[in-house]
């Protein structure tokens, strides 16, 4: 009986929980926004005490996919443009497609000196391993793929290549050193877990087509103020601060 | 047609890994379950919990201490540089390892049932009949057990089959060494080529239903044959 009671009031007080005062948006968001988009978010919360921003990062491929069969999410932010352009067509979004970063591919490594590499440095015998994000479905990777076929390198390496599910996976083979190299979004490498740890440089831009990024409000946040106003949020100073901190190029800005 | 080429490959990668696995696990896990069967020593709570507990972890916590374990600076990694062996992980023998122990239950556990059902009377006959240790247990208890081997060895193999999260956190997904059929379904749908994850699926879902079935339906025929 004592254990009953316990159960209900546990019960309860789970019940009670999803009861809240504001309101709550979900969002699906590119796996190299992991940090960037938390901090955004975090920042949007103080101005709107009681609301919740629910975000959850995967490979673009699957959100979009996920999108499609009818995921209840309000906001999209891909890493490819193309992806939230196709949901248009498709009739599944509530307003245009808004460019909010290009995203900039880096050569890192937790061992070697990656701070002097180029692309051409990978082919060092030592380099066994050289990890990116599948370029089947990965913005990230078909970018990786494209910059290692205009230096000549992929067929030098691609034996060599190991493919993460998305892009924070082919970053936990190289942070781990279980790749002694991985071509991965320099947003990542600027969070402040990995922060300090191994070296990088940047890839050219000239090397791959950019990695134009887009959000589209989806017909499930249509109705959402909130959805809205995180949306807007995004071209706020304070939001554009953070994007470039992490190193993300905004639209309508010189590029590097 | 129906499968493409890689679809083939990553079919047979995912035989060839389930069939090693099962083969070191029958090595393996034939004595340890022997042992859980006729010890009474206390070691027989803990290690029967350990070997159980691949059933109730999430595959993210394996895949997560194999990853650092089969680093550069995890022991399992120094190991495989100080005896100049290529490293495991994203490689054919990692997964195996991974395996290996992902499906330990489904070895040990049919096998220690197995040989708990054959009681002691058989094997106490046989000593008195001047049978050493070793042929009571490839004499009598072998030979009895073997319904027990046939579920232990099916349920691994189709265990490992249906191996997904372990895969994908330390395959680093290369065709005709890691890529098994399971994690290549999960690429056709993020690259939304339905069809083909259709092809594949189909595939893995008429093979294991034969493979469950052979197994059912001897169980029941030998059922029916005691009555």
């Amino acid at each position: 009986m004592k254990y009953l009671k316990t159960l209900a009031a546990l019960l309860a007080v789970s019940l009670l929980s999803f009861a809240q005062a504001g309101d709550r948006i979900t969002v699906a968001a590119a796996a190299d926004l992991k940090f960037a988009l938390d901090e955004v978010a975090a920042s949007f919360r103080q101005t709107h005490p009681g609301d919740e921003v629910i975000i959850a990062y995967g490979s673009s491929g699957k959100a979009m996919a996920q999108i499609q069969q009818g995921a209840p999410f309000d906001l999209f932010f891909s890493a490819d443009i193309a992806f939230p352009r196709e949901l248009v067509k498709a009739g599944l979004a509530a307003g245009d497609v808004k460019p909010y970063a290009i995203g900039r591919l880096v050569i890192w490594s937790l061992n070697l000196d990656a701070a002097h590499m180029t692309l051409s440095s990978l082919a060092d015998p030592r380099i066994q391993r050289i990890a990116i994000a599948n370029p089947k479905h990965a913005p990230y990777g078909q970018r990786a793929e494209e910059a290692l076929k205009a230096t000549g390198m992929w067929p030098k390496i691609e034996s060599r290549l190991v493919y993460g599910e998305n892009i924070s996976q082919t970053a936990q083979f190289a942070m781990t050193g279980n790749a002694q190299v991985g071509l991965i979004a320099l947003s990542l490498v600027l969070n402040p877990e990995m922060k300090g740890k191994g070296s990088y440089s940047v890839i050219p831009q000239n090397l791959h087509q950019p990695l134009e990024q887009g959000y589209v409000l989806l017909k499930n946040g249509a109705n959402k103020p909130l959805a809205r106003q995180f949306a807007t949020y995004m071209s706020s100073a304070q939001a554009r601060a953070i994007m470039v901190k992490y190193g993300f190029t905004l639209p309508g800005e010189a590029k590097k | 047609m129906f499968l493409t080429q890689e679809d083939v490959q990553a079919l047979i990668l995912t035989a060839r890994l389930a069939g090693t696995t099962t083969a070191i696990l029958l090595l393996v896990g034939t004595p340890v379950a022997w042992w859980l069967a006729r010890t009474k020593s206390w070691v027989k709570g803990p290690l029967a919990s350990i070997v159980a507990l691949p059933l109730v972890l999430p595959p993210s916590v394996l895949g997560f201490y194999l990853l650092l374990a089969l680093g550069p600076q995890g022991p399992v990694g120094r190991l495989t540089q100080w005896l100049e062996i290529s490293a495991l992980p994203f490689s054919f023998w990692g997964l195996v390892l991974a395996s290996a122990f992902y499906s330990t239950p489904f070895m040990i556990q049919p096998l220690q049932a197995a040989f708990e059902g054959i009681g002691e009377r058989p094997l106490e006959v046989a000593a008195t009949l001047g049978a050493g240790p070793w042929d009571r247990f490839f004499t009598v208890a072998l030979p009895l057990a073997r319904r027990g081997f046939l579920t232990a060895g099916v349920l691994t193999f189709a265990h490992t089959v249906g191996e997904f999260g372990v895969v994908l956190m330390i395959g680093g997904n290369l065709p005709g060494a890691t890529r098994v059929a399971s994690v290549q379904i999960y690429d056709y749908v993020d690259a939304m080529q339905y069809a083909q994850a259709h092809h594949l699926a189909l595939v893995l879902v008429g093979l294991s239903f034969l493979v469950l079935l052979v197994l059912y339906t001897r169980r029941s025929v030998s059922a029916w044959s005691k009555v």
